[in-house]
C-alpha cells in the first residue's frame, strides 16, 4: 500500500511540475498575473509529493517490503539500518528519485528566496526548472520506477552491493546531486534572463549566490567520491582520471569559470554573454555526467549494468535541453553588450584568462572522456584514453592557470595598474619560494623539478590570496565574507597545489609478498605484517590483518586492512588500513592467499594526500562563506543595488 | 599602443595559445590512447607486437596457474574461439575470477600477453562494453541460466 502511495505521489508531481512550467513560462509571457500565481503553490506540492515519494521508498527499505523490485534488489535482512536508508541512491531508480526531490528543494528554496525579484522573472526561473523536473519525472515515471512490484516476494533481497556500504560513500551522492542539480537554477537564471532579453548585473547578483552554493555542494561531493576511492576500492591514491569522475568534474571545471565570469558580470557588467553560455554549459556537462554515468555507455570500474533504453532517454533529453538553450542563446544574446572595456592586465582581463583556461581544462577532459565513445560509433577500433594523456595535458591549462591566480589576485578592476603592486607580488613570490624550497629540499629532499616548481605555485597562492585581507584589517576595514569566502577558497587551491605536486612526487608504494613476521622496510619506515585472522561483521565475514609501521625501528601505527566476504552477494572487497598523520598517510592492503603462509599486500606512504581532501573543503566553505554575504541576502541591500545600478545597466 | 592594437595583441596571444594547446593535444593524444583486441584478433596478428594495448575477454575456467608464495600469476583469456596466455605479476582486483570478463593492459611478446594491469570493476553483473561486444559476436557455449532475482 504504501510503495503505491509513493508511485502515485510520483505522478502527482510529474503532473505539477508540467503545470508549474506551463504556467511559469507561459503565465510570464501573457503576463497573466493569476497564471502565475499558479506557479509557487505548483512548486510546493511538488516537493512535498516527491518527499512523500522518497518517504515510501525509504519506508519499504527499513521495513524489509522485498515485495518492490528496487528493494529486493539492493537491500537484504541483515543490512544495517543506515545503509537501508542509503541503499535509496545505490542503484539507478532510486538514484533518479533523489534527483528529481533535490531539484524540488531547489526550487522550492528559489521559490521562496524570489519573492523579492520582479514577478515576471521569477515566474520564468521556475518555469525553466520546472520544464527540467518534468523531464527527470517523466523518465522516473515511465522507464525506471522504483517502486515496482515483484510477485511473487522474494525472502530476502539481493544486498546492497558491498562497496556502497561505506559512510562516505552513502553521502557522496546526494552531495553531488545538490551540486549538479544546483547548476539548474543557474542554468533557469540564464534561461529566463535571455527570455525577459534583459540581462543586467542586478540579474548577476541574483544568479550569484545559487551557483556558488551549488559548486561548493559539489566540490564535497567530488572530493568525498576521491576520498572513497582512496580507501575502500583500496586504489590508494586521489584522482584516477576515470570517466566517471571526468563527469563530475567536467561541471566542476567549468562551474569555476561560472562564477567568477559572474563576478566580473556584477561589478563591471562586463561578459554577460559568455557568462550565459558558461550557465548553459555548467548544467549541459551536468546532464551529460549524469547520461555517461547512468547509461553504462562508459568502460569505467564505476559502471554499473544499465539498461541502454535509458541512456538514449538521458540523451534526447540532453540534447533537447541543451539545443533549446543554445537555440535560445543564439537568438537572444547578440542584444546584450558588454559596455565597459579594460586593460589586459585589469582584474577583468585576469577573470578571462582564469576562464580561458578552465574552459581549456574542461575541454581537454571532455576530448579524453568522449573519444572512446566516438571511436565505437562511428565504428573505428575501440580505443580508451588512460591517464598519460592526462597526466601530460591537464597541467598545460592548469599550470599557466595557477601563476595567473596568484598574480591576479592583486589586479584591481578595469584599470589593472600591476605596476603598483609589483612589491606584492614579488614579495609573495620570495616568501613562497622560500618556504617551499625549505620545504622540498629540508623535509623531503629533491625529487622532480616540477616539485620545487608546484609547492612554491602553491604557497604563492596561499600568501598571494592573504595580502589583501591583512591589509583592510590594518587599515581597520571591516571583511566582508565575499572576502573572508574568496580568501578561503583560494587558500584552499592554494593548499590543494600544495598537496597534490607533494603527493605526485613523494609517494612511496609497492606491491609485495609478506608472510606474518616479516618487515618491509620502505626508507626510514618499515612495514611489519604480524598477523592475520578471522572476523565476522554483520552482513560478511572475512580476514583481518594486523600491520604495525615502524619508523626508524620505533612503532609508529598499527593498520588493520580486513579482506571481506559479503554473504549475499557473494563477492569479496577489500578495506585497507590506512593511519593518516598530518604529513603523510600509511596505506596497507591485503589482497589475496599466495600459497604457504604468504599474502600479497600494498602499500604505500602518501605525504600531504588529506591535505587534497582538505583543500577541497576548504574552497567549499570558502563558497558557502561568499554566498551568504550580507549583500545577498538583505532586501534594502537588494532594492539599494537596484536603484543605484539601473541606471548604469547597459541594456 | 592604441587601445586597438592592445586588443589585437591579446587575442592573437589567446589564439597563439589555443593553437599550441591543440597541437600538443592531438600529439599526446595520438600517443597515450589505447587500442581493443580480443583473442581472436590477437591470435589472427592484428595486434601490433611489443605495443601497450587492451586485451579483453573472458578468463578460461581452469586456466589459473599460481606460482606459491609469490606475485606471479599466469591465466588463459578466450572468446570461446580462440585463447591467449597472459601472464601477471602484480595484485589482482577484487572481483578477477575464473569465468568472468576481464581487461588487462600489456604487451605481446612471444605470443604470450604480459600485463601490466589487471582492470577492476565493482559489480558482478557489469561487463566492459568491449568484451560484451566481442562476445556477442563469438557467443560462449550455452551455460546454465542464472538464478531468478532474489533468491
Amino acid at each position: 500500500m504504501i510503495p503505491e502511495l509513493g508511485h502515485f505521489a510520483l505522478i502527482l508531481a510529474l503532473v505539477l511540475s508540467a503545470a508549474q512550467a506551463f504556467f511559469g513560462i507561459f503565465g510570464a509571457s501573457r503576463n497573466d498575473a493569476r497564471w502565475q500565481a499558479v506557479v509557487r503553490p505548483a512548486v510546493a506540492g511538488q516537493f512535498v509529493l516527491l518527499c512523500t515519494a522518497i518517504g515510501a521508498l525509504v519506508y519499504a527499505f527499513v521495513s524489509f517490503d522485498f515485495s518492490v523490485l528496487y528493494v529486493a534488489s539492493n537491500s537484504n535482512s541483515a543490512l544495517p539500518t543506515f545503509y537501508r536508508v542509503a541503499a535509496l541512491w545505490g542503484a539507478h531508480e532510486g538514484s533518479l528519485l533523489l534527483w528529481a526531490w533535490i531539484l524540488a528543494a531547489w526550487t522550492l528554496s528559489v521559490a521562496i528566496a524570489s519573492r523579492n525579484l520582479p514577478a515576471s522573472f521569477a515566474s520564468r526561473v521556475m518555469g525553466v526548472l520546472g520544464l527540467i523536473s518534468f523531464g527527470f519525472l517523466l523518465f522516473t515515471v515511465a522507464t525506471s520506477n522504483p517502486f515496482e512490484r515483484i510477485l511473487p516476494a522474494p525472502a530476502d533481497g539481493r544486498d546492497l552491493n558491498p562497496v556502497l556500504q561505506d559512510p562516505a560513500l552513502a553521502i557522496h551522492p546526494p552531495m553531488l546531486y545538490f551540486g549538479y542539480v544546483g547548476f539548474a537554477v543557474a542554468f533557469a537564471f540564464a534561461c529566463a534572463a535571455m527570455l525577459e532579453g534583459k540581462l543586467d548585473q542586478v540579474w548577476a547578483r541574483w544568479t550569484r549566490p545559487w551557483t556558488t552554493i551549488a559548486w561548493a555542494f559539489l566540490s564535497v561531493g567530488i572530493a568525498l567520491g576521491s576520498w572513497w576511492a582512496y580507501y575502500e576500492l583500496g586504489w590508494g591514491g586521489y584522482w584516477f582520471w576515470d570517466p566517471v569522475e571526468n563527469a563530475s568534474f567536467m561541471p566542476w571545471l567549468v562551474g569555476t569559470a561560472l562564477i567568477h565570469s559572474l563576478a566580473a558580470t556584477e561589478k563591471r557588467g562586463v561578459f554577460k554573454s559568455w557568462t550565459l553560455l558558461l550557465a548553459i554549459l555548467a548544467f549541459s556537462l551536468s546532464l551529460l555526467g549524469t547520461f555517461l554515468v547512468r547509461s553504462g555507455v562508459l568502460t569505467s570500474v564505476h559502471s554499473f549494468a544499465a539498461d541502454p533504453t535509458r541512456g538514449l532517454f538521458i540523451l534526447a533529453f540532453l540534447v533537447i535541453v541543451v539545443g533549446g538553450a543554445l537555440t535560445l542563446y543564439a537568438w537572444r544574446a547578440p542584444m546584450l553588450k558588454s559596455p565597459a572595456g579594460f586593460e589586459p592586465t585589469a582584474r577583468e582581463a585576469f577573470l578571462l584568462y582564469n576562464n580561458i583556461l578552465l574552459v581549456a581544462a574542461a575541454a581537454l577532459v571532455l576530448v579524453g572522456t568522449l573519444a572512446p565513445l566516438i571511436a565505437d560509433a562511428t565504428g573505428m577500433a575501440p580505443i580508451s584514453v588512460g591517464s598519460p594523456y592526462y597526466d601530460l595535458m591537464f597541467p598545460l591549462p592548469m599550470v599557466p592557470l595557477f601563476v595567473l591566480v596568484a598574480i591576479g589576485i592583486h589586479a584591481s578592476w578595469k584599470r589593472g595598474q600591476l605596476g603598483n603592486h609589483r612589491r606584492r607580488i614579488f614579495v609573495g613570490l620570495a616568501i613562497a619560494a622560500l618556504i617551499g624550497l625549505t620545504i622540498v629540499y629540508g623535509a623531503y629532499g629533491p625529487a622532480k623539478w616540477l616539485t620545487p616548481f608546484g609547492v612554491v605555485i602553491g604557497i604563492w597562492i596561499i600568501v598571494s590570496s592573504l595580502f589583501d585581507p591583512i591589509d583592510r584589517l590594518r587599515r581597520r576595514l571591516t571583511l566582508s565574507r565575499a572576502i573572508i569566502g574568496m580568501t578561503v577558497a583560494h587558500i584552499g587551491l592554494g593548499v590543494c597545489v600544495l598537496a597534490i605536486s607533494t603527493v605526485e612526487s613523494y609517494t612511496m608504494e609497492r606491491d609485495a609478498a609478506i608472510a606474518p613476521g616479516e618487515t618491509l622496510a620502505f626508507g626510514r619506515y618499515a612495514y611489519r605484517f604480524d598477523s592475520i585472522g578471522e572476523i565476522e561483521g554483520p552482513n560478511y565475514d572475512g580476514l583481518r590483518a594486523e600491520v604495525t609501521v615502524l619508523r626508524d625501528g620505533a612503532p609508529v601505527a598499527v593498520l588493520h586492512p580486513e579482506r571481506r566476504n559479503y554473504w549475499v552477494q557473494r563477492s569479496t572487497l577489500t578495506e585497507a588500513g590506512i593511519a593518516s598523520r598530518w604529513n603523510t598517510d600509511m596505506f596497507v592492503a591485503v589482497r589475496e592467499h599466495l600459497g604457504g603462509n604468504r599474502w600479497s599486500v600494498r602499500v604505500q606512504m602518501r605525504p600531504l594526500i588529506d591535505w587534497v581532501w582538505l583543500a577541497a573543503g576548504l574552497m567549499a566553505l570558502g563558497g558557502v562563506l561568499a554566498a551568504t554575504d550580507r549583500r545577498y541576502r538583505t532586501r534594502e541591500a537588494a532594492q539599494e543595488s537596484v536603484a543605484a545600478q539601473g541606471s548604469a545597466a547597459a541594456t | 599602443m592604441s587601445p586597438r592594437r592592445k586588443r589585437m595583441v591579446f587575442v592573437v596571444a589567446i589564439l597563439v595559445g589555443v593553437g599550441i594547446a591543440a597541437w600538443l593535444g592531438t600529439r599526446a593524444f595520438r600517443g597515450n590512447v589505447m587500442f581493443f583486441f580480443d583473442p581472436s584478433q590477437i591470435v589472427a596478428g592484428e595486434a601490433p607486437q611489443g605495443e601497450r594495448f587492451r586485451l579483453g575477454g573472458m578468463v578460461e575456467k581452469g586456466s589459473v596457474v599460481k606460482t606459491s608464495g609469490t606475485l606471479d600469476i599466469q591465466f588463459l583469456v578466450t572468446d570461446f574461439k580462440h585463447t591467449v596466455p597472459v601472464k601477471y605479476s602484480g595484485i589482482l582486483p577484487d572481483l578477477f575470477r575464473e569465468g568472468q570478463g576481464v581487461v588487462a593492459h600489456g604487451r605481446l611478446q612471444n605470443g604470450t600477453f604480459v600485463a601490466d594491469e589487471i582492470l577492476a570493476k565493482h559489480d558482478e553483473k557489469y561487463m566492459p562494453p568491449e568484451v560484451a561486444k566481442s562476445l556477442k559476436d563469438n557467443p560462449p557455449p550455452p551455460e546454465p541460466a542464472p538464478a531468478p532475482a532474489g533468491t
